[in-house]
């Protein structure tokens, strides 16, 4: 489904993507963990294209994907993305949100959209809150809502930088949740998280980064119960 | 005491359609000031040079000069090539001037806005200029609105400047009537008050739609 070869990514002289390759196949969930600043979030933008590698390709259903050219927008689309912190859209409804990638891009109208728009709110649970403002909302509603928005694209991946990092500690369960059925339900997902549970109850794959480089990689029994390399078992140390 | 009021209250109700003169330069210099404004913001935030520069150009050259000299070079540079009224002038150089400030104050509201915003429509598959017309200028008017309300009563004030080129408007008015009847100061009054009851309903007005569009405005 996606391909990552040999991708490497430099900001100035400071190198933040070594080499990196990643297969993930459809319906997979995997994992990527590491410090701050080893490079998931970089990685996970290049998979959307919001950053260009220098070096390296990217492959998705097997075609070759320029991020130069012309018809990137079209990629995107089949590439969903939810951020750490949320980016709704603030001066739109939460329904308007949603169905915002449909109207615009999909060019749905607006009747079907807004169909569509609540069923997914339905499916995250927030189908009451379809005409409120995002202002007035809690963080783990506005990421549900975020989870919304890019499904609404039905998109053949969707990578998550950290959904739930920014939010207070009771309202992490509801947004993991959606995620737990997005997989259950045979979404492909790549997730930058720090939840450990969320990582062994449903990656199929982990994939351990350090200093922009993969160090290990294996199912998450392999990863948590049995790193094999030295900075693995530091870093699993430092936060399990 | 050297000055009749009761003047005052004479010539007031004859200075109302004056004024309105003066209303109706500042709202057609405000709209072609937008106008150039929006345009010079979007060129001048391009990355592409041949956009970037001439707008930087535009905007230095603006603001490091006098507006009296700007509808002087507008009025009498024109009239060398066309045959320009002085109304049409006056709204010209005053939009030129506004477009220039507007520029900046758009500009600035911008890159303001939070990237994660044209992030989050890019990865919607949107393209660069839909999510700038339906994310973040959307936004970025919002936050316009304090510093054009500033430049708007700027600008109502700065039409003034227009009589010099002798397009009708309040203070032309207040000086060809006021020199022929030997009341200047009586009628500077009555401009004066004219003037201030302008400013105070669009400062008030401003004020309002301030309120009312804040209330969604909190970082998402
Ligand atoms: N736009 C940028 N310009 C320069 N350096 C950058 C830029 N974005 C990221 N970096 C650097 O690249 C490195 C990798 O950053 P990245 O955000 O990918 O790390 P991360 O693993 O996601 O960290 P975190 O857990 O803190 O989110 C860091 O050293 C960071 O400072
Ligand atoms: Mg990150």
């Amino acid at each position: 489904m996606i391909t990552i070869k040999n991708v490497n990514k430099w900001y100035g002289k400071l190198q933040v993507l070594k080499d990196i390759n990643v297969t993930v196949d459809k319906s997979e969930v995997v994992v990527i963990i590491g410090s701050s600043g080893s490079g998931k979030s970089t990685l996970l933008r290049c998979v959307n294209f919001l950053e260009r590698p220098q070096k390296g390709r990217i492959h998705i259903d097997g075609k070759q994907i320029d991020p130069k050219g012309k018809n990137i927008h079209l990629i995107r689309q089949e590439v969903g993305m939810v951020f750490q912190h949320f980016n709704l859209f603030p001066h739109m409804t939460v329904l308007s949100n949603v169905i915002e990638g449909l109207t615009q891009v999909k060019k749905v109208s607006r009747a079907e959209a807004e169909e569509e728009g609540m069923a997914l709110l339905e499916k995250v649970g927030l189908s009451d809150k379809a005409t409120t403002y995002p202002a007035v909302i809690s963080g783990g509603q506005k990421q549900r809502v975020a989870i919304a928005r890019a499904l609404a694209m039905h998109p053949k991946i969707m990578l998550f930088d950290e959904p739930t990092s920014a939010l207070d500690p009771e309202l992490v369960g509801g947004v993991l949740q959606v995620m737990k059925d997005l997989a259950r339900d045979g979404m492909t997902m790549m997730v930058v998280t720090h939840e450990m549970g969320f990582a062994k109850e449903v990656a199929d794959r982990v994939i351990y980064m350090d200093e922009g480089a993969i160090v290990e990689e294996g199912t998450p029994e392999e990863i948590f119960d049995n790193p094999k390399n030295e900075r693995t078992q530091e870093f699993l140390g430092q936060i399990l | 005491m050297p000055w009749d009021l009761s003047l005052i209250l004479e010539y007031f109700p004859r200075f109302y359609s004056f004024a309105l003169l003066t209303l109706q330069l500042t709202v057609m210099g405000i709209l072609v000031g937008l106008i150039l404004g929006l345009i010079f913001a979007l060129l001048r935030i391009s990355k592409f040079q041949g956009f970037s520069l001439p707008a930087k150009a535009y905007i230095w050259f603006v603001r490091g000069t006098p507006l009296l000299l700007q509808l002087w070079l507008i009025y009498y540079g024109l009239a060398d090539i066309i045959n320009i009224p002085r109304g049409p002038a006056a709204i010209l150089a005053l939009g030129i001037h506004n477009g220039a400030y507007i520029a900046e104050i758009f500009r600035g509201a911008i890159l303001s806005i939070d990237r994660g915003q044209r992030e989050a429509a890019l990865s919607l598959g949107m393209t660069s200029w839909q999510a700038m017309k339906r994310i973040i200028l959307p936004q970025a008017f919002k936050r316009s609105i304090p510093p054009l309300g500033n430049q708007f009563i700027i600008a109502l004030k700065d039409t003034s400047l227009a009589s010099t080129i002798g397009a009708t408007e309040l203070m032309m008015r207040t000086r060809q009537i006021g020199s022929s009847n030997f009341i200047m100061f009586e009628l500077l009054m009555v401009a004066a008050i004219y003037y201030l009851i302008m400013t105070s309903i669009l400062t008030f007005a401003v004020g309002k739609l301030e309120a009312r569009l804040s209330i969604s405005d909190h970082r998402v």
